[in-house]
């Protein structure tokens, strides 16, 4: 751990990476205990006010308000609630189902590889986009529908790499000879290959961070996202588009916090892939 | 290399029936097209007739079969909303489409092959960092928001450029760059890395010291093998911008392939919505087919291990 951090210290792309993945989710889980506005209430008298920037008191807005009067701010904040959850949630599930038959693929061979690699092979013929919009309109939006959407457009990626990594591994030592003293197949996927193919599978997983967020914002912008009144990036952009001559804050602050996201996540998750990987790391 | 192009051919065939199966069941059975085409609120008599008149009430497997008997005949049933076959109103938009993808590749590709081999050759340099760090937020731009932005300056506060719509040259100009920078910035990064992998290859030492002319040497060993990756890339890319186009296309009202997927999303049309993801879905196959083919072209490799 400690290494971890000193290594990251030297990279100021890595580090500022970090920080801003940080402060991201730091905000996020401390929305409420902020002092903000209620996201969801607005104030007619507050309508379309712009930014203002001379202090930070109670009824103040400094990214200005909506046209119907909530304050952009909090419900930027607030929104980065949604993201994260729905975005997480996603990462973990396709990243659970991902490893799971990427390793089975890779361990069990055969047919079954065959099998689920033709099947990544067909899913990655339709642009995922589209995917996710044919099953959204099949299941109409709700936040766990998004979440499996989200989910089953990033599973492929993490099935390809792993599948690789766990064809080098099965002719490992340690592979061979939990295999010659008797193990089950279930018991060497879960205890020899699994937490071998761990680090791989967190590169990917930040990376797909970075695609999934934009991916949920733009079903969001959209209106195929999680569903009013919870605030979210990609919704916000999109009501404010329609004012976009007379309230150019709207539209620019929402964008401007999903691109700060990705970039400290594409950051962060370059700078992860170096370090686990010693062959980019020594060309540096 | 032929049986190279017939593997290819067959897997491409394969991946097209994919395609089609996942829409099938997809739209059949996540979803009940006869609860989904019916207004909210409609009795159960009401969607069982519905679902007779459908075909809906007969063997899955059935059902199956016939979609596919129609879809090789390019049928995929009549557009509630136009009134017409979907794939005649799907086909129509096509142009559209594929005009402003094509466009921004190619405009997306040359801008980023250049600042992607500048950042390569001139490494260390104010010109390497500066386009390292606009690909970089290029990256982390989502499309959408870009093109906010530029109608924002360009259409709404400096009026030079019409905020959306579809016909003149004009029209295209803030479409295309957006989505032109999204490909760039993709393509520098890419092959920036390839490039100094490239410059560190021993053939590469060899060429320079046998006394090649550093065009030569430039053209022959360092361009030819960076772009094998790149190639990769546009297909990759191309995917990102047909799945895309149904969000750059809503937001500059560009009358194509992808807003009137939407569209047909948001009026439940779903004959309108197989057909525009099997046609878009299909091109991306075909893309590919020839991204791999020149593949073996550019990469004798390839045309030798199969």
């Amino acid at each position: 751990m400690r290494q971890f951090f000193s290594e990251l210290s030297r990279s100021k792309a890595g580090l500022a990476g970090f920080i801003l993945l940080v402060l991201f989710v730091a905000l996020a889980v401390l929305a409420p205990w902020l002092g903000l506005e209620d996201p969801t209430r607005g104030s007619l008298r507050a309508r379309m006010t712009a930014p203002t920037w001379d202090g930070f008191w109670p009824g103040a807005h400094p990214l200005g308000t909506d046209e119907v009067g909530r304050d952009i701010l909090s419900r930027i904040v607030h929104g980065s609630r949604t993201t994260l959850a729905v975005a997480g949630a996603a990462v973990v599930a396709g990243g659970i189902v991902g490893t799971f038959l990427g390793i089975l693929a890779g361990y069990a061979g055969g047919l079954t590889d065959r099998i689920l690699m033709r099947l990544v092979d067909i899913q990655l013929a339709i642009p995922l986009m589209m995917l996710a919009l044919l099953v959204v309109a099949a299941l109409g939006p709700s936040i766990q529908n998004v979440i499996m959407v989200l989910a089953l457009t990033s599973w492929i990626r993490y099935a390809r790499i792993i599948r690789g990594q766990v064809l080098s591994l099965r002719e490992r030592e340690f592979v061979q000879s939990a295999r010659a003293i008797g193990a089950s197949g279930w018991r060497i996927m879960l205890r020899h290959i699994l937490p071998n193919v761990m680090t791989p599978a967190l590169v990917v997983a930040t990376l797909e961070l970075a695609r999934i967020i934009v991916m949920d914002a733009a079903l969001s912008f959209l209106g195929l996202g999680v569903q009013p009144p919870n605030p979210s990036w990609g919704r916000m952009l999109a009501d404010g588009r329609v004012y976009i001559s007379t309230a150019w804050w709207s539209v620019t602050f929402p964008g401007l916090a999903i691109m700060l996201t990705v970039l400290g996540v594409n950051l962060f998750g370059d700078w992860l892939r170096d370090y686990f990987d010693p062959k980019t790391r020594s060309a540096r | 290399m032929a049986g190279y192009l017939v593997r290819r051919l067959l897997e491409s065939a394969l991946a097209v029936w994919g395609v089609v199966t996942i829409v099938f069941f997809v739209t059949r059975v996540l979803g009940d097209p006869a609860a989904l085409l019916l207004p909210i609120g409609a009795s159960a008599e009401q969607i069982e007739a519905l679902r007779d008149n459908l075909g809906l009430n007969q063997p899955l497997f059935v059902q199956y079969l016939q979609f596919l008997g129609q879809v090789v005949q390019g049928d995929f049933g009549t557009s509630f909303q136009h009134g017409r076959p979907a794939l005649e109103v799907v086909m129509e938009r096509m142009p559209a489409t594929a005009l402003l993808a094509g466009s921004a590749m190619v405009l997306g590709i040359l801008i980023g092959a250049v600042a992607g081999a500048i950042a390569a050759l001139k490494r260390g340099s104010l010109a390497e960092l500066v386009v390292m760090a606009i690909a970089l937020l290029g990256q982390a731009t989502p499309v959408f928001w870009l093109g906010i932005m530029l109608i924002l300056y360009f259409g709404v506060n400096l009026g030079w450029l019409p905020t959306g719509g579809y016909g003149t040259f004009a029209h295209l100009v803030l479409p295309a760059i957006t989505l032109a920078v999204f490909v760039s910035a993709s393509i520098a990064r890419l092959l920036r890395s390839s490039m100094l992998d490239i410059l560190r290859e021993d053939y590469i030492r060899t060429a320079r010291a046998k006394g090649l002319m550093p065009h030569t040497v430039f053209v022959w060993h360092i361009a030819r093998n960076a772009l094998i990756p790149v190639t990769t890339m546009t297909a990759i890319l191309a995917g990102e911008l047909l799945g895309g186009s149904v969000v750059t296309e809503t937001v500059f009202s560009w009358p194509g392939v992808g807003r009137l997927i939407l569209q047909a999303i948001q009026a439940k049309d779903f004959p309108v919505i197989q057909a525009g993801v099997f046609v878009v879905a299909s091109l991306f196959v075909l893309i590919n087919f020839v991204v791999d083919l020149l593949y073996g072209v550019l990469d004798p490799r390839i045309r030798a291990e199969r």
